[in-house]
């Protein structure tokens, strides 16, 4: 699904990931955890092709991402749903036209998409009664659910959440857990990039997750101290 | 930048949904449509001023071309066997339709507006006029000049060229001005549009950001701001047009007798050739938009 190998990336300065192999097998639930400044986010990003690795090679899908076309990339973007920390909207639409922003842009109107779906997926991140806020209106806790909404709307192979409980309390943080647990539990993968250990701890006892660990500009697979 | 044929229909055809994921309101879109609409406004003028310009030349040039006026310069005594000499060389002069010989009545009416009514002719060294028709095709000057000095001393003949040509020039070279200014106009209209599409994506750069981030493509997002950037175009030229039309119509006319000045506007056809401007100020639009989008794209993840 989304591999990588020998990949390497630096920034101007020096290098911040080195030699690094990993796999997210189709299904599989991943945590990727590590300091703050290790490269969780880098690495994320070479995930869904908004970086290129200096060196090695990410396939997506199967597909080297440098031999893909922008247009290539941006296709292949829909096929993996990403929230951010520091997630954004379009603040002149309302968060129900933000959560169906992925099928405006892939060509399948909102109202191709049952309406009731709509619903149903608001409803399922709780934010059924905010459809027609604006995102400036939104708590923090809100709109990381409806960045959530928003990854998932176009039913993607791969989630990729980037300190998705940075901004929200610990009751906020166990909910976007248990949606994004449930997600895994439909077949998607999932990669969570966090430093927050009680997170990895209780995804634990809810689904069988593997562990990465930045250190040292490598990634390692952490052991059962977690 | 080339535009795809593919995207270009997709642009055209217009999407209600694609076109909300831009901010609706903003600094840009009001400099757009009011520069879009002066430069239309100007443009009018432009045109008008050249058309009018290739009128002005058309007629000098279609009312000197057939004309031609030979005097006879010789002592009074002469003026008759000197005047019947030329017109028999001009009864046989191909290129030639008709000659004749000005009567004093209207020699007099000729120089009335400087001497007055009571000019006594005979009693002057005036030269007798004679007044020459030629075909379309018109005749050999060079040619009739040798065969005049050569039978008829006294004549000499004004074939108008040495007016028709400066002032033929003059208003080619003003209808040329006029194209060249509305060209330049365009060209502004381009370089105001691309800086408002460059200011615009600047101003939308989070806007762009998520729409890269949630799948779209590159055309998807330049779209967005080419339908806007087009229609904005297109609006404010219409109406600069509209405007300019009305201030055209309201222009003085001299009626009977139509100057340069009073005769600047439009004729005929004519009038339809400023309402090509809001399709010309669109199209730049389109072009200029679609070339600042992909350009600022290209430099994003």
């Amino acid at each position: 699904m989304i591999e990588l190998e020998n990949v390497a990336y630096s920034y101007g300065g020096g290098e911040l990931l080195s030699d690094i192999s990993v796999k997210l097998a189709p299904g599989s639930f991943h945590f990727l955890t590590g300091p703050s400044g290790a490269g969780k986010t880098t690495f994320l990003k070479l995930c869904y092709g908004a970086l290129l690795p200096t060196a090695g090679q990410v396939r997506l899908f199967n597909r080297d991402v440098r031999s893909l076309e922008r247009d290539d990339i941006a296709k292949m973007r829909r096929r993996v749903g990403v929230v951010h920390q520091d997630v954004q909207f379009l603040d002149h639409l309302a968060v129900s036209d933000n959560i169906a922003l992925p099928l405006m842009v892939s060509g399948r109107h909102a109202h191709t998409m049952a309406g009731n779906d709509l619903i149903e997926l608001m409803a399922w991140v709780g934010l059924t009664n905010r459809a027609e806020a604006l995102p400036p209106e939104l708590s923090g806790g809100e709109r990381q659910r409806a960045a959530l909404a928003r990854a998932i709307i176009v039913s993607p192979d791969v989630v990729l959440a980037d300190e998705p409980t940075g901004n929200v309390d610990w009751d906020m943080s166990q909910r976007l857990l248990t949606l994004l647990v449930e997600l895994n539990k439909m077949g998607k993968t999932v990669l969570i990039a966090t430093h927050d250990l009680s997170l990895i701890r209780a995804a634990k006892a809810q689904v069988q997750a593997r562990v990465l660990r930045i250190s040292n500009r490598r990634v390692q697979l952490a052991g059962a101290d977690l | 930048m080339m535009l795809k044929l593919a995207n270009l229909r997709g642009l055209l055809a217009g999407d209600r949904q694609a076109d909300r994921v831009v901010p609706p309101t903003g600094f840009t879109a009001q400099l757009t449509l009011f520069v879009s609409g002066a430069m239309a406004f100007l443009a009018v003028f432009a045109l008008a001023l050249s058309l009018a310009s290739g009128r002005l030349a058309d007629r000098w040039g279609d009312e000197l071309t057939g004309t031609a006026t030979i005097r006879i310069v010789a002592p009074a005594d002469q003026h008759a066997i000197q005047t019947a000499a030329a017109l028999e060389v001009l009864s046989t002069t191909p290129g030639i339709i008709s000659a004749r010989a000005l009567s004093d009545e209207e020699q007099q009416a000729l120089l009335a507006p400087w001497f007055g009514q009571d000019l006594p002719l005979d009693t002057l060294p005036v030269p007798r006029l004679i007044e020459i028709e030629a075909s379309a095709q018109g005749f050999e000057p060079t040619g009739l000049r040798l065969r005049l000095a050569a039978e008829v001393p006294g004549a000499v003949l004004d074939d108008h060229g040495r007016w028709r040509a400066p002032l033929v020039s003059a208003a080619q070279r003003l209808r040329l001005l006029g194209w060249s200014v509305a060209a330049l106009i365009i060209g502004a209209v381009a370089a105001m549009v691309t800086l408002a599409a460059n200011a615009a994506l600047a101003a939308n750069a989070q806007v762009i950001a998520v729409l890269r981030l949630v799948g779209a493509t590159d055309s998807y997002i330049a779209n967005a701001f080419v339908r806007r950037f087009t229609l904005r175009a297109l609006a404010g030229s219409a109406v600069g047009v509209v405007i300019g039309l009305l201030v055209v119509l309201l222009l003085p006319s001299a009626g009977e007798t139509p100057g340069f000045l009073t005769g600047l506007g439009f004729q005929g056809a004519g009038w339809f050739v400023p309402l090509l401007l809001p399709l010309i100020c669109g199209a730049v639009a389109l072009f200029a938009t679609a070339y600042a989008a992909r350009r600022a794209l290209r430099t994003l993840t």
